[in-house]
């Protein structure tokens, strides 16, 4: 039982993985690299040269620190919710939802409604504050009226920790994945990845940024679209008929691994009675061969399986997931790129949708890659399974339902998306670094914009280079911690510390430091201290592990609003009374806008 | 922003009203998406049969297939209901404020 609930943790840290904008998790390991795929690398190289194309277009309309940050605040709120749904319908996400749903079915929709519930939340407690307050990162709302230089400093560290472990399992994400469907090697890839990421970055800025992420989002809610499409064609356009096929398929497997198992018992029994000097082997083969029969009959895809089924690791990975979106640096700036607090709403109200529509899709692409995928001995690999794990089910569902052409462009697809999401978390380090620190920090407020950007323009190429570098350093690393990590980090760390600065009178300074500190430190000891780092990375043995679970959030979410409000509750000093004294106009612009920042005008 | 201005808004009983049925609906509807999505997990966690039941008499479609989707679909109405309420309501009465406050 406890072997089962670790393994339950483990795959809920996988699926942590694998949500939103990141492409850690779902391709881990050792990959074999293919033929070159040229419908794939053609129309990859079709979709950089029109993304570069709209970086020059970008470029000529980037000037202002504005422009760069936050693409002069003009774009609508439907294209911001596009955006936001792009960054988070990520390669991984689309393959590795799809892959859940393929190998235990219902289990997937589970996971994909936990990414997206915490968008109407965001929607009614945290877009329009963010919006009328800040202006480039969520740095500004939670320094709003406290002490810039502590508390800019702590929300660009909690920024850039992310970001920096966001950056890395994207990286070998990207690496691998293009290794997978390119047959390209994966330090070239790498060092693509990174520098078309700075090239969009640095003359593009958010612009450019938030135009890729929207090319991206479209192609690919397309090519699943189609996907999706086919496969209900393929069964008369009847959920009952996919279904009832699907489960046929999951059945014939389990019945086959029954007839295997019994076949290699018999081997075993005859080779034990004639005492065989390969006998022990024989049984050993036989036991596994009965797990596995044991394994395939116990999977129901109609049904929960055992993924959620410890509640304390349910509710936390629900808490990290709601909230932890609410904290993630590169996901806050999006807020800022829209004119007003209504378009600010109406952009959650997009996403949302494209976020729920692209889930039901996965779900259905998922189920028809059991019935168009799994019967098909074209996509199996030598050893049972599919040929680059089940990570590749809708890759291989796209060859399936389009041939050739469409598993290039699906291909070519996911590489773009990689692209895209990367160029965001740069933007987003590169702001903490320029705007919270440079400008903020360092100059106290009275850097010129001309510096400022050139000082964004720097880290972004500094970021490009650390990317590639540490891509190539964790090659072989199993990275799937470190996105659970980032996700942990942004709920514990910068979520308590931005939701209270917005809604709780009683926040200081000190409260804000000493609490959101409390909730980063406490994320990662716990996470190191967790199965997937101690037992996976660490290698010490299984049920060894300190700390039972492998989501920390609800503890050190907890941990992080408790001592953020003891510390402010026992901080009676001149600052502090000043401090609460600057909530109450703070939350009439909230409320109101009067004062926040506006669009520029071209 | 002057400290008569913000005197003038606070004092405003537009302002509050605001303040008022914004926080309160925000709020009602957070808890809304919570306890759908939270008694969603409760049942997954402490009652997983339920959602494998089928449909109805011999069909493979099972009740959690339902359930799932509208999950999805309620956390995209419940955000619409918001938005459409506050696009109307609540902007025009921020326009009021904000108005009242220039004078």
């Amino acid at each position: 039982m406890t072997k089962q609930l670790k393994q339950l943790g483990a795959a809920a840290f996988l699926a942590l993985a694998s949500s939103g904008s990141r492409a850690a998790g779902a391709i881990d390991g050792a990959v074999a690299k293919r033929d070159l795929n040229w419908h794939a690398i053609i129309m990859f190289f079709v979709f950089v040269a029109f993304t570069l194309g709209i970086t020059y277009w970008a470029a000529r309309r980037t000037r202002s620190a504005k422009d760069f940050y936050a693409a002069g605040g003009g774009i609508t709120g439907f294209q911001n919710g596009l955006a936001i749904a792009g960054d988070y319908m990520s390669a991984a996400s689309f393959l590795g939802i799809s892959a859940m749903v393929f190998d235990k079915g219902y289990d997937g929709l589970i996971y994909s409604i936990g990414f997206l519930v915490g968008w109407p939340v965001i929607t009614f407690l945290v877009a329009e504050r963010l919006r009328n307050l800040g202006k480039y990162t969520f740095a500004d709302v939670a320094s709003y009226r406290l002490s810039q230089t502590p508390v800019r400093t702590f929300a660009a560290t909690g920024t850039l920790v992310v970001v920096a472990l966001y950056l890395i399992a994207q990286m070998v994400g990207a690496g691998k994945l293009i290794q997978l469907l390119f047959g390209m090697d994966y330090m070239y890839a790498v060092i693509m990845v990174g520098i078309l990421m700075v090239m969009y970055v640095m003359f593009g800025g958010m612009l450019a940024t938030t135009w890729v992420q929207i090319i991206k989002a479209v192609l690919l809610l397309s090519g699943a679209t189609f996907m999706a499409f086919m496969v209900l064609k393929h069964s008369g356009f009847s959920f009952e008929n996919m279904f009832s096929q699907a489960v046929a398929v999951k059945q014939a497997a389990a019945a086959a691994a029954a007839q295997k198992a019994a076949v290699a018992a018999e081997v075993a029994a005859s080779a034990v009675a004639s005492k065989a000097p390969n006998a022990s082997a024989a049984v050993a083969s036989a036991e596994a061969a009965s797990k596995a029969a044991v394994a395939a009959a116990k999977v129901n895809i109609m049904a929960p399986g055992g993924l959620v089924s410890n509640p304390i690791d349910a509710i936390s990975l629900g808490l990290a997931l709601m909230f932890g979106t609410a904290g993630l640096p590169h996901i806050l700036m999006r807020f800022f790129t829209v004119k007003d607090a209504r378009e600010a709403r109406k952009s959650v109200f997009f996403a949302t949708g494209f976020i729920g529509y692209f889930y039901i899709l996965t779900f259905i692409i998922g189920f028809g890659a059991i019935t168009l995928v799994a019967t098909n001995p074209e996509f199996k690999a030598a050893a049972g399974g599919l040929i680059g794990g089940s990570n590749m089910a809708a890759v291989h569902l796209s060859k399936a339902v389009g041939g050739d052409f469409f598993l290039g462009f699906i291909s070519a697809v996911a590489f773009a998306t990689i692209l895209a999401v990367v160029a965001g978390l740069t933007l987003s380090g590169a702001s903490a670094v320029s705007h919270d620190l440079y400008a903020s920090v360092i100059k106290k407020g009275k850097a010129n914009e001309a510096d400022e950007i050139r000082v964004s323009k720097m880290t972004t190429m500094g970021l490009g280079v650390v990317a590639i570098l540490l891509g190539i350093l964790f090659e072989k690393q199993n990275i799937a911690f470190m996105v659970g990590l980032a996700f942990s980090i942004a709920a514990s760390a910068n979520f308590p510390v931005l939701f209270l600065s917005m809604f709780w009178k009683g926040l200081t300074t000190r409260g804000a430091v000493i609490g959101g500190s409390i909730g980063l430190i406490s994320a990662v000891v716990l996470i190191i201290l967790g199965p997937a780092v101690w037992e996976v990375t660490l290698g010490h043995p299984k049920g060894s592990a300190p700390f039972a679970y492998s989501n920390p959030a609800i503890f050190s979410m907890t941990l992080a609003f408790f001592f953020t409000w003891l510390v402010s509750i026992l901080d009676n000093s001149q600052q502090a009374q000043e401090e609460r004294a600057r909530f109450l106009p703070q939350f009439i612009r909230s409320m109101t806008g009067i004062g926040a920042e506006g669009a520029s005008k071209h | 922003m002057d400290e008569a201005l913000i005197e003038r808004i606070q004092q405003n009983p537009k302002f509050k009203e605001l303040v008022h049925k914004k926080g309160g609906f925000s709020w009602m509807l957070a808890i809304v998406m919570l306890v759908i999505y939270y008694g969603f997990i409760l049942v997954i966690a402490f009652s997983p049969k339920t959602l494998g039941t089928p449909l109805s008499e011999g069909s493979i479609t099972t009740v959690g297939i339902p359930v799932g989707l509208l999950v999805i679909i309620s956390a995209f109405v419940v955000t619409g209901i918001y938005v459409r309420r506050a696009n109307s309501e609540f902007d025009r009465l921020t326009q009021e404020v904000v108005e009242e406050a220039k004078q």
